[in-house]
């Protein structure tokens, strides 16, 4: 419903390569790419994320984690956290 | 003998007489006793003394108890004489008794044989009789018991003492006195060494207590608690239903309207631009490709002649192998000058020509040659079985080689081995050379060449077009086309998707281009009787692969276009060929246009699955593109569309020409980076042509000193092109750096470049290119490392 629509929105933007919805354990639930690529990303960036946070959280308590975008020579992977749920994107920015 | 009382005597006659015991009258042998008085016996004694016969026992009888002797007649000489004297009572009893008792046992027994009466009772009448004293004989014992007897030698004497009764039981005392202090209290007797005597101790037995020496110690030793060294793991994954339901779930939702718009925002602003843009490093590298290095030549790698064919020829085309590195490939040609081209008459055949294949590894001995019937001017590479090798003869005609025998050889071509491994095929070459005769292959020279054994094998071409429908002035151009199979059921034309080129498109100055088509072998037949069927006929060494035997002096071509304007009426002589969709790449990494890729085929030939294509009918194909530049040999660059019409086989082109180049346009190619930019060289001058505009080219050089002769676009650079002029030199071009002069020369040789080939070996660094030069020697040089790497915006710009 809203969800696909969403979903299919950030796909369709320029440039997107994979579009990934991950449970706060690390489990896909929603993947563009194949299953074995998907399950190392889902495990790695969790385990990236669950860091990222905790740094940001330790520096100041009162703060917490909104977004993290990694750039690489290649394409750049961006994750939006929540509580439950993470939201992978890899985009293939520019030319 | 032994008995003590009895005394052997000797009786004389007279003795005999006197006690009447003569010899067989009073005793017998029966009867030997005979008691003589004891008396008598004296008596004699005292007559008769010492002749008495009584003399040695005299005393015997004397000591006689009895009164009377019983002497026994010994006749048997028992004890020695013939009477003896029994000396004592008892055995004269004995004697007298038991002689009686045996007689009496005799007679008895005589009396039992007779009268067989109680012999039991006689038998046992045999009466005990205890044993007779006998009277001790001394024989020396009692004097040793006497020796050994203890006896008191003297008598005992007995001696009474006595004490005064008050003196006994009375108390003592006793007192201690030291013995050395009295003199002479006491005798002593010291030992002493007595040197006379010693012992010599040679044996002690000691007793000996083994005891183990035991120390105490300890050490500690580290625990290694277990640890994993690696965990081998899957991941979680949800099940379908799980996926569905978190899905559908409310938080889902809610997580996504509050992420959906970072991520949105993130998403744009990489579009936008890009953040990470390092416009100084970029600009950077420019500047190195552009300014950079004043070293930029071509280093000479290796150069390759032969000296038997090669002599005073001149190089008329040049190919590297696509599959096999440091591979290439080289046809020959008579040196004729511009004139003497069209009398072909007058070409010698003395000298066979070949296409020689050289090796990076062996500079000296080529690797194989290729047998062709006539000069070669060009060939080429099937780009989908590189064993397969088209060429166009100086008569017109189309060769095809197959060189699949010698692949394998190709490949492993190593420095060290060449020498052996080409023996091994030479010998069957030479033998089979030597019986069979062929046409125009008489020459002395290539015979005594063959028998040596370093000579590469010389492969004979397979197929050979029919003379009357090849060309009839030189095939100057050859290329092999993907493949448009066509379809019989609705005529349409489309691509072969395996990809395998069995076309070829030659040109030739007689204004005409051919289409030629390999079709399908059909059934092979017995290879037996083909080859009694070739060997009549053409003489073929039995190791030429039978591939497109049948296409042997039969081989037509599919479509032939005229060249001819159809208003003016004027020919064309075309002497290049470019077709747009020729650009082929061998298997190399890099990505390939869908139309361009192949697979390197199987050993087996792949002819034999093609279907046999009609000559029919043939329509237009809808989606290939069929138009063409053609430079001609009046230097014109014409570009041709051709469509074929249903029921004619010529073609009715449209045409657009150029008239820039003032002599023969000697290269017409294509660029590997952009399928409409053609670049053409002729004459004094180069041009750049793009398939769309029609005004002109797109870039035209100025008048040069020297005269181009060849020219080649190069593979990794889109703006680099290289030029060989007739004095040796060559030119490099970098459209990027200027455009009105060559950026780089260089001079290679003494004699004009005939032909410039570039190579791109994908594992290795370096890059190659090819010249050949008109005195057959044939230079490989390096292309350095500026001109072979693109830089990144170049085929951009």
């Amino acid at each position: 419903a809203e969800v696909e629509e969403t979903l299919k929105r950030i796909q369709a933007h320029k440039g997107v390569i994979a579009t990934m919805v991950i449970n706060a354990e690390g489990i896909p639930i929603r993947t563009t790419l194949d299953n074995s690529t998907t399950v190392q990303y889902a495990g790695l960036l969790h385990q990236l994320t669950m860091k990222a946070r905790s740094t940001v959280r330790d520096i100041d308590p009162q703060n917490d984690l909104t977004f993290l975008r990694i750039r690489s020579k290649k394409h750049e992977i961006m994750i939006a956290p929540d509580k439950e749920y993470l939201l992978i994107v890899i985009q293939n920015p520019c030319e | 003998v032994g008995h003590p009382e009895i005394f052997p005597l000797v009786f004389t006659t007279k003795t005999q007489e006197i006690f009447d015991c003569r010899v067989l009258e009073d005793v017998t042998e029966e009867n030997c006793f005979k008691l003589i008085k004891k008396e008598d016996i004296i008596q004699d004694l005292k007559t008769r003394a010492a002749i008495s016969d009584f003399h040695p026992v005299k005393k015997v009888v004397l000591e006689y108890p009895g009164e009377e002797l019983l002497v026994v007649f010994d006749a048997k000489f028992q004890y020695g004489q013939n009477f003896y004297l029994v000396a004592s009572e008892e055995a004269k009893e004995n004697l007298l008794k038991p002689p009686e008792t045996t007689e009496e046992k005799e007679e008895e027994e005589k009396v039992e044989e007779k009268e067989e009466e109680n012999g039991e009772a006689t038998l046992e009448v045999h009466p005990y009789k205890p044993p007779v004293h006998k009277p001790w004989v001394s024989l020396g014992s009692e004097k040793e018991v006497e020796e050994e007897s203890v006896k008191d030698t003297v008598g005992k004497i007995k001696y009474m003492i006595s004490r005064i009764r008050r003196k006994f039981g009375a108390p003592i005392t006793f007192t201690d006195k030291n013995a050395s202090h009295v003199k002479d209290s006491y005798v002593e007797c010291t030992s002493y060494q007595d040197k006379a005597f010693s012992i010599k101790m040679l044996e002690k037995n000691v007793g000996i207590q083994m005891v183990p020496k035991v120390r105490e110690a300890s050490t500690q030793t580290k625990w290694t608690y277990p640890k994993n060294a690696a965990t081998q793991y899957f991941p979680r994954q949800l099940s379908n239903e799980e996926k569905e339901e978190s899905l559908s779930s409310e938080k889902l939702k809610e997580f996504f309207t509050s992420v959906h718009l970072r991520m949105e925002i993130a998403l744009q602003q990489n579009e936008i631009m890009n953040a990470f843009f390092d416009d100084w490093k970029a600009l950077a590298e420019d500047e190195s490709s552009s300014g950079g290095k004043p070293d930029v030549y071509l280093k000479a790698y290796q150069s390759f002649t032969d000296l038997l064919y090669l002599k005073d020829r001149t190089i008329s085309c040049v190919c590297w192998h696509p599959t096999v590195y440091g591979i290439i490939a080289v046809s020959a040609r008579d040196q004729l000058y511009y004139e003497d081209q069209v009398n072909l008459s007058d070409k010698s055949l003395l000298q066979q020509s070949v296409i020689l294949f050289w090796s990076f590894f062996d500079p000296i001995h080529p690797q194989l040659m290729l047998e062709c019937p006539e000069d070669i001017y060009c060939f080429q590479f099937s780009p989908s079985d590189p064993n397969i090798i088209a060429g166009g003869c100086i008569n017109g005609q189309v060769v095809l080689w197959d060189i699949s025998q010698h692949e394998e050889k190709l490949q492993n071509a190593k420095p060290d081995d060449d020498a052996m491994k080409m023996t091994a095929v030479n010998t069957v070459n030479a033998s089979i050379l030597n019986v069979l005769q062929y046409k125009c292959m008489s020459g002395p020279s290539l015979m005594q060449a063959q028998d040596s054994s370093t000579e590469p094998p010389l492969v004979r071409y397979c197929a050979v077009s029919s003379i009357q429908y090849s060309h009839k002035t030189p095939v100057t151009d050859i290329y092999w086309l993907p493949d448009y199979s066509e379809d019989n059921q609705t005529d349409a034309t489309s691509e072969n998707r395996a990809g395998v080129r069995v076309q070829l498109v030659t040109c030739s100055p007689d204004s005409s281009i051919l289409f030629w088509d390999i079709p399908a072998t059909k059934v092979l037949e017995k290879p037996s009787s083909e080859k009694i069927r070739e060997e009549e006929i053409f003489d073929m060494p039995l190791d030429v692969p039978d591939t497109l035997n049948h296409l042997d002096l039969c081989w037509k071509p599919l479509i032939k276009i005229n060249l001819c304007e159809s208003d003016t009426n004027t020919e064309y002589s075309p002497v290049r060929i470019s077709l747009r969709e020729l650009h082929y790449h061998y298997k190399t990494s890099e990505k390939a246009q869908s139309l361009n890729t192949l697979e390197v085929s199987a050993k087996e030939s792949p002819y034999t699955e093609m279907r046999t294509p009609s000559s029919k009918n043939l329509k237009a194909p809808q989606n290939i593109s069929t138009s063409f530049f053609v430079g001609t040999e009046d230097g014109e660059i014409v570009y041709f569309d051709w469509k074929m019409e249903i029921d004619s086989d010529l073609a009715k082109p449209h045409t657009q020409k150029y008239t820039i180049h003032t002599e023969t346009i000697n290269t017409l190619q294509r660029s590997p980076f952009f399928k409409d930019i053609v670049l053409s060289i002729g004459g004094r001058n180069f041009a750049i042509w793009k398939e769309g505009v029609t005004t002109g080219p797109i870039l035209q050089s100025s008048c040069s000193a020297g005269r181009y002769t060849a020219g080649q676009w190069s593979l990794t650079r889109p703006g680099v092109f290289f030029i060989g002029r007739d004095d040796g030199n060559i030119d490099i071009w970098d459209l990027l750096k200027k455009t009105y002069e060559a950026s780089h020369f260089q001079n290679i040789s003494e004699s004009r470049i005939t032909f410039i080939s570039p190579c791109v070996a994908s594992r290795r660094l370096m890059q190659h290119l090819a010249v050949s030069d008109d005195l057959g020697v044939l230079h490989v040089l390096e292309i350095c490392q500026t001109l072979s790497e693109a830089s990144r915006n170049e085929v951009g710009n």
